[in-house]
């Protein structure tokens, strides 16, 4: 997802225009039960008057604009941290009624979900509802279903050095947590994180993407409606709000983006010693051997590519790599699988997400139209600039420093590398920054493995594409410039949690050995003591142990 | 270390890049990713340890005159310890751990490999600088990278000492002692690398994290922070006396992260838990506690200085109720303790880090709890001694700390299936035992399929029966499924 930073920070940013002019009277006396929007900020939900009432009295919204400054940000967090310090977030009722109303909300608005993510990328409706909806519906579920069990705490094992004692570790909640997230799943990529932060007990602020505008405003409205507007809470905003949520103190921050992005909000996160979850992006690359089933292979690629927001997606696959032999037929079999979904001109097809916003799409067109690439195009390459559509692209042996492999491509473009052997690929991976995901189509046990062993990525799918992520038990997340931690499942709960130890004592079971003053005899007994072997305790309690 | 800087080229950024250029070689040759490799240089260290005991604990006694019970404990036993630890356990560590998986990958399999990381740093501290130096590295070897070791040059014998044992037993290629200071730990700061774990205090660990955030580095912050005890009425007044003694004095004379900070206990008890200190510490430490040997040393005069700072604060001189002796010259400071110090007095409001330890009065225990989470940071510990298991399940329930540990104090340190790491201002990300394996390792998800099970279902063209189909089979009800199946 490195393409976010640039939108983010580089972008002249949409803003909101106040959709209706309401005194500052009104806004002080009565608390609505919808969003306002004032300039680029919304909150929803019932605001509490001192956020405006400091504001110059004058007739209207427009002239007051209160933007969301730090200021503003102070006094969220320290009201989000009061909540928190009464230990409402911590029940395993509040939790668990929050989950809930998650889950009746996506239930209910499905449809305008839906719509929001149409607006915002043209994203054809079954997408919208496998990588958005169910995403977030089934991580309900799950965390509905297994809370309890996460919550309890995991007895470990002590040793003798504490004999006798007993061990847990405790989950304890953070705190007051930050969420920043994308605009390629809007919708996801916001609940995801904020499941696992209620789940663990934290109170919440979501910063949605200001890219897709109708989710992010579409978020607030609903989550303004549903949730507990003292422990949750979003910020709409670009690059001002985000910064003024920035030099808050937090428990933890889990960002979504770039890797651009990524190092300022690392960097400002290392000034209040807060943990980062940091989601990142990266080239991922998919290996393709020459004894696949290419038919099945290429619908896989396929649907981790231009099924997958048309290439917008931080697992999405970035270039191929396969044998030169093997090159033309691979492509042969992805170009008529191309056709046979997306029909004969891809262009017309509703069945792909449009790029985002003509900054990307300038950004993509570049990469085609470098000099030493654009020769190696070999299917595709239309776009519409008025439609923001670009057709699946298929470049062959583009240099390794052209730009399209220098960057995360984000976008419908596929180059195809060649290698002499296909064990060469893993030299070529290594070379590049660690990608989130590598992915890998063979029928050869021995080549799998070796793809597993050296192959150095944030996860792995083989013979398939970014269904990695649907798979709760498996911690999703990058390393390197792909990111740091990781969710999903269980993974989210312990995202947001703090594992405590503990350590439980009697008074009973007391030694002399262990405190001074220290006689030649107690360094005996302590020493054999720690070596842990029973044998030699026993030898030294009865003063038998020679050293 | 003058004269030395003269005849040895100085250690700046161009230094440290082509040293981690070189450990990166040997980590991409795949060197320290073979099982054979790790356990062959966690037996080095383990001979490391053995062979050089009394050298070890002659520079401990250098840098803090510290007691060689301590020394042989915490930083040759534990050490010691956890090297034995990972070469029973490393195979089974390593092994990649399957994981479930669901019907919408039906048929696959799946596997969570632990994966090195890189090279990583290791910034080591001065109060337990060989434990802190090599139990990171310990986990970091275990789990395959290439290591720079940066000791504490406070505790400079540790420190020569550490870079000439590591050179002489572990292998040269893919670990690396870098000795010095502020400019050459800023030299390596400037590095990539794929993992930093630093110990020591939150103002350089905010440094070390803005210094990680250029390269997306992950962090590990083991720092400290102020750890108090609360001591409830009806125990075992003895016992508990003996081992609150053994966590703060026994503990590098106060210098340790996990040490007692304070105490917070009841009005009316205050006074026997007074009395059963001095008893005890007088026949630990005898008549003359700066005449003791089995107390470590202040380490050096700034640290003395600032204790003696917040001993001579107006608030706080008059409240001295034990101890209090300082021998300047030997950098030695008595057990102290001090009774009911403001809340507002400096030796409240920072780390003491030494022997001062100040109890804290409070009408009943229960509001101690408050008084910990209301106080700011959260500190690496906090210790109860109670016998009441209500008291008990609260402490556990409200208390925020890194570790807590009921009725001792600081052993949960030798506990290798607990997670040793703050929380807040106490630092991030845990290690020893397992956790230290895991600190250094990358977690990576990986999926297997076959190339059968494809469903048309997953790709364009998109019908409204494909949506219905797909809403059954993801909601798991088998009868929507065969109802969408059906086309109904």
């Amino acid at each position: 997802m490195a393409i976010v930073s640039a939108g983010l920070f580089k972008n002249p940013t949409r803003c909101f225009r106040p959709t209706s002019t309401v005194s500052v009277g009104l806004i002080c006396t009565f608390t609505y039960r919808h969003a306002y929007k004032i300039n680029r900020v919304s909150f929803s939900g019932s605001i509490p008057s001192s956020y405006y009432c400091r504001a110059t009295p004058s007739t209207t919204m427009e002239e007051v604009k209160p933007t969301f400054d730090v200021d503003k940000a102070a006094v969220l967090v320290n009201r989000l941290r009061k909540t928190f310090n009464s230990g409402k977030t911590k029940s395993y009722e509040w939790r668990i009624s929050q989950l809930e109303s998650i889950s009746k909300m996506v239930d209910e608005k499905e449809k305008e979900i839906i719509e929001a993510l149409y607006e915002d990328l043209s994203k054809p409706e079954l997408e919208a509802y496998l990588s958005e909806i169910l995403m977030v519906k089934s991580s309900c579920k799950l965390a509905l279903k297994e809370l309890k069990q996460w919550m309890m705490p995991k007895k470990a094992e002590t040793s003798l050095a504490t004999y006798p004692s007993s061990a847990e570790i405790v989950s304890e909640p953070l705190g007051v947590v930050l969420v920043i997230s994308t605009w390629n799943f809007p919708f996801s990529l916001s609940l995801e994180p904020v499941i696992g932060a209620i789940a663990a007990g934290n109170a919440v602020v979501l910063k949605p993407s200001e890219i897709a505008p109708a989710t992010s405003s579409l978020l607030s409205r609903l989550l303004g409606e549903y949730m507990d507007q003292s422990a949750v809470i979003v910020v709409e905003g670009a690059v001002a709000e985000t910064s003024a949520l920035l030099e808050q103190k937090w428990d933890k921050i889990f960002f979504t983006g770039g890797a651009r992005v990524g190092r300022i909000v690392m960097a400002a996160a290392a000034k209040n010693l807060t943990p980062v979850t940091l989601e990142l992006g990266g080239k991922c690359p998919a290996v393709v051997d020459s004894n696949v089933n290419l038919q099945i292979a290429s619908r896989r690629i396929i649907a981790g590519k231009w099924v997958c927001n048309n290439g917008q997606a931080c697992i999405g696959v970035d270039y191929i790599i396969t044998t030169k032999e093997f090159a033309p037929k691979l492509i042969e079999a992805l170009v008529s699988v191309v056709e046979e979904i997306f029909g004969k001109d891809p262009m017309e097809s509703k069945e792909r997400s449009r790029i985002i916003n003509s900054f990307h799409f300038s950004r993509l067109v570049n990469l085609l139209d470098e000099d030493k690439v654009s020769g190696k195009i070999v299917f595709g390459g239309q776009r519409d600039g008025s439609q923001l559509q670009i057709a699946p692209t298929i470049l062959l042996d583009v240099p390794e420093d052209s730009l399209i492999m220098q960057e995360e491509i984000f976008g419908p473009l596929l180059p195809i590398m060649t290698v002499e052997r296909l064990e060469d690929s893993f030299a070529m991976i290594n070379r590049k920054p660690k990608p989130l995901a590598a992915y890998l189509f063979s029928d050869d046990e021995q080549i799998k493995r070796e793809f597993v062993q050296n192959v150095y990525a944030g996860g792995m799918a083989i013979n398939d594409t970014i269904l990695q992520v649907t798979v709760p038990s498996l911690p999703f997340g990058g390393v390197g410039e792909s990111g740091m931690g990781a969710y999903h499942g269980k993974f989210s709960f312990d995202a947001f949690s703090h594992k405590k130890a503990v350590l439980y004592r009697s008074f009973a079971g007391e030694s002399p050995t262990r405190y001074p003053p220290y006689t030649p005899e107690k360094q005996k007994q302590i020493k054999v003591l720690l070596s842990g072997n029973i044998f030699k305790i026993i030898l030294a309690l009865l003063g038998w142990f020679k050293d | 270390m003058g004269s030395k800087s003269e005849d040895k080229a100085v250690f700046d950024t161009e230094s440290a890049k082509q040293m981690v250029n070189k450990l990166r070689a040997s980590f991409m040759a795949g060197k320290t990713k073979t099982y054979e490799w790790r356990v062959s240089q966690l037996i080095a260290m383990l001979n490391m340890l053995e062979e050089n005991e009394l050298q070890i604990v002659s520079a401990l006694r250098d840098d803090l005159s510290k007691p060689e019970l301590e020394s042989s404990i915490y930083e040759i036993a534990m050490l010691k310890n956890s090297c034995k630890l990972a070469l029973k356990e490393m195979k089974h560590w390593m092994k990649p751990e399957k994981a479930k998986t669901s019907l919408t990958t039906f048929p696959s399999s799946a596997e969570i490999v632990s994966e090195p990381l890189g090279v990583v740093f290791v910034i080591s501290a001065w109060n337990y600088p060989f434990l802190l130096s090599l139990d990171p590295m310990v986990g970091a070897i275990a789990a395959g990278n290439a290591i720079v070791l940066k000791p504490s040059e406070l505790a400079p014998a540790s420190s020569s000492l550490l870079a000439k044992l590591v050179a002489g037993y572990l292998d040269g290629s893919c670990i690396k002692v870098v000795e010095g200071a502020v400019p050459e730990t800023s030299a390596l700061l400037e590095q990539k690398w794929d993992k930093i774990f630093y110990t020591g205090n939150g103002r350089v660990a905010r440094i070390v994290m803005a210094a990680a955030a250029k390269h997306l580095t992950p962090i590990v912050l083991e720092l400290g922070g102020k750890s108090p005890v609360i001591v409830d009425s009806g125990i075992d007044l003895k016992v508990a006396t003996r081992r609150i003694i053994a966590g703060k004095w026994g503990c590098n004379n106060g210098q340790a992260c996990v040490s007692p900070d304070y105490i917070i206990t009841a009005k009316d008890y205050a006074v026997k838990l007074v009395d059963s200190f001095k008893c005890e510490l007088q026949q630990f430490y005898g008549k003359n506690p700066l005449e003791s040997k089995d107390l470590s040393r202040i380490v050096n005069s700034n640290h003395f200085d600032r204790l003696s700072k917040l001993l001579e604060e107006d608030k706080v001189s008059s409240k001295i109720a034990h101890g209090g002796a300082r021998d300047e010259t030997n950098l030695k400071i008595a057990p102290t303790i001090l009774l009911d110090v403001p809340i507002n007095s400096l030796i409240m409001k920072e780390e003491i880090f030494g022997p001062l330890l100040p109890i804290i009065l409070v009408d009943n225990v229960e509001e101690s709890f408050d008084m910990i989470n209301s106080s700011g940071p959260k500190p690496l510990a906090a210790y109860l001694f109670t016998n009441n298991n209500k008291l008990k399940e609260k402490f556990v329930a409200e208390v925020s700390a890194g570790g807590l540990v009921v009725n001792d104090t600081t052993v949960h340190l030798a506990e290798h299936n607990l997670p040793f790491g703050g929380v807040g201002e106490s630092g991030m990300g845990s290690y020893h035992g397992k956790f230290s394996f895991d600190a250094f390792s990358h977690k990576k998800a990986v999926l297997y399929k076959g190339f059968s099970g494809d469903s048309s279902l997953r790709y364009p063209p998109y019908t409204r029966g494909k949506l219905r189909l797909l809403q059954a089979l993801l909601s798991g009800s088998i009868l929507r499924i065969i109802r969408a199946l059906l086309g109904w």
